[in-house]
C-alpha cells in the first residue's frame, strides 16, 4: 500500500512516524559526549533529561532537541529526583571528573537501584577497580589507545 | 599505627601534626607540590605529590599495610573514592571520610564508608550552643544506634511550664533522662515532675523525632 503513495508522501510518512525507543534516561554532564548522545537517544525517541551544573552548556544540545535539560547537580539526591532518576531506565556519567562520575553512578545504583547505570572513567585503573566491583564502566583512554594502535599497525 | 592522610590543606595538616605527635607513622598524599612542599618542610619528610584516589599512588604509598586511611580534601566525591579506593583494592581495615554537604552523611554509609565526619554538621553544633536562645542543642549523637543526646532550655513563655512529664505530648522514642534546675539541682524526671522556666532538659531522641520534641517544650 505504502508503494502507491507519491515519493513525497512516502518519504514524510517514514520520518513523522514514531521511532522505537521507549527508555527513560538520565545524562548527568552536558559535555560533547553528554550533549551529543542526549540528541542522538532523543532523535531515537527515547525520553531523554540531561542535567548540567552549567547552563551554558546546554548549547551544544542540538537545536531539534525534544528533551528536557535541567540545571543540577548530579550528585545531589533531590536534583536527580527531578530529572526522573526514579522512574529512570538508565543513568549515565559524563562529566569531566572520575571521581564525580563514580560517586553520582553508585548514587543511582545503590540508592535509586537505576536497571542500567554507565560511567566514564578517564583513568584506566580506577576504571578496572569499579569494574570489579560491579559497575558499568568504561575508559574512553584505553579505548581510544587501543584503537589507534589498531588503525597503526592494520 | 600506619595512617594515610589524603589531602593536605588545612585540616589534613594539622591532623598529620597532632597524629604525627602521638607517635604514629603518617603519610600524606597531597596534588598541590607548593602545600606538599610545606608539609614537608614543617614536619619532616612524610608527604608525597600526586592523587589519593589514584591506585598507582595509592600503592606507592604503601596501603597495603596502612591501618587505617583518613580522606579530609574539600571534595566529598574525592575522599568517597579515596575510602572506597583503600578498601576495595588496599583492604585497608579503617576508612574515614570528611563530609561537607551533611546530605552525604546517610549515602555515603550506604556506600560503605566507615566512619564519615561532617565539618558543616560540626561547625553548626558548635555555634548552636553559643546561641543563648536557640532551643534546642546536640549533645553527642550515638552513630549506630542512630539516637542522640540534646539539650533543650525552657524559656519563659514555654507552654510546657507546669506541666507534669507525663502531661507532655512526647514523641516515642524519645526520654527525657535529666532536668537540671535554674539553680544547677539535677533531678532525674519521673511521670509527675512538672516543668519549669529556666529547667535545662537533656533528652535521648532520634533525628526523626526532634522536630516533635522542640514543639512539645516550645515557647508559645
Amino acid at each position: 500500500m505504502c508503494l502507491k503513495m507519491p515519493p513525497a508522501v512516502l518519504y514524510y510518512t517514514i520520518n513523522t512516524l514514531p521511532k522505537l525507543g521507549n527508555m527513560k534516561v538520565v545524562i548527568m554532564g552536558c559535555g560533547r559526549v553528554g550533549g551529543r548522545l542526549a540528541g542522538l537517544l532523543d532523535a531515537d525517541g527515547h525520553a531523554v533529561t540531561i542535567l548540567d551544573t552549567d547552563a551554558s552548556s546546554f548549547r551544544r544540545l542540538p537545536p531539534e532537541f525534544k528533551g528536557t535539560a535541567l540545571v543540577g547537580n548530579g550528585l545531589d539526591e533531590e536534583s536527580l529526583k527531578k530529572a526522573g532518576i526514579e522512574e529512570a531506565d538508565a543513568f549515565m556519567a559524563l562529566t569531566q571528573g572520575d571521581n564525580r562520575n563514580l560517586m553520582a553512578s553508585q548514587i543511582a545504583k545503590h540508592i535509586f537501584n537505576v536497571p542500567r547505570v554507565i560511567c566514564r572513567i578517564y583513568d584506566p585503573l580506577r576504571q578496572e577497580l569499579y569494574q570489579t566491583l560491579g559497575l558499568e564502566t568504561f575508559s574512553p583512554t584505553t579505548i581510544f589507545a587501543q584503537m589507534l594502535k589498531e588503525k597503526l599497525e592494520s | 599505627m600506619y595512617i594515610i592522610v589524603v589531602g593536605g590543606s588545612r585540616v589534613g595538616y594539622y591532623l598529620s601534626r597532632a597524629l604525627l605527635a602521638e607517635g604514629h607513622e603518617v603519610l600524606v598524599i597531597e596534588k598541590n607540590a607548593a602545600i606538599c612542599e610545606t608539609i614537608s618542610d614543617e614536619l619532616g619528610s612524610v608527604c608525597i605529590r600526586g592523587d589519593g584516589c589514584e591506585a598507582a599512588i595509592l600503592a606507592e604509598a604503601g596501603t597495603e599495610r596502612a591501618d587505617m586511611l583518613i580522606a579530609v580534601t574539600g571534595e566529598d566525591e574525592d575522599n568517597l573514592i579515596a575510602c572506597q579506593v583503600a578498601k576495595h583494592k588496599f583492604n585497608v581495615p579503617r576508612t574515614i571520610a570528611r563530609i561537607g554537604d551533611p546530605k552525604n552523611e546517610t549515602i555515603f554509609k550506604k556506600l560503605g564508608i566507615d566512619v564519615t565526619i561532617s565539618s558543616t554538621n560540626i561547625i553548626m553544633e558548635n555555634i548552636e550552643t553559643e546561641v543563648p536562645t536557640h532551643p534546642l542543642t546536640h549533645l553527642l549523637t550515638i552513630r549506630d544506634k542512630g539516637l542522640e543526646i540534646v539539650e533543650l532550655k525552657i524559656l519563659p513563655d514555654s507552654t510546657a511550664i507546669g506541666k507534669t512529664v507525663k502531661d507532655l505530648p512526647l514523641p516515642p522514642g524519645t526520654i527525657l533522662s535529666l532536668i537540671i534546675s535554674e539553680e544547677g539541682k539535677p533531678v532525674i524526671p519521673k511521670g509527675n515532675t512538672a516543668l519549669q522556666a529556666g529547667d535545662q532538659i537533656i533528652a535521648v531522641t532520634t533525628p526523626e523525632e526532634e522536630a516533635a520534641l522542640r514543639e512539645a517544650l516550645r515557647s508559645a
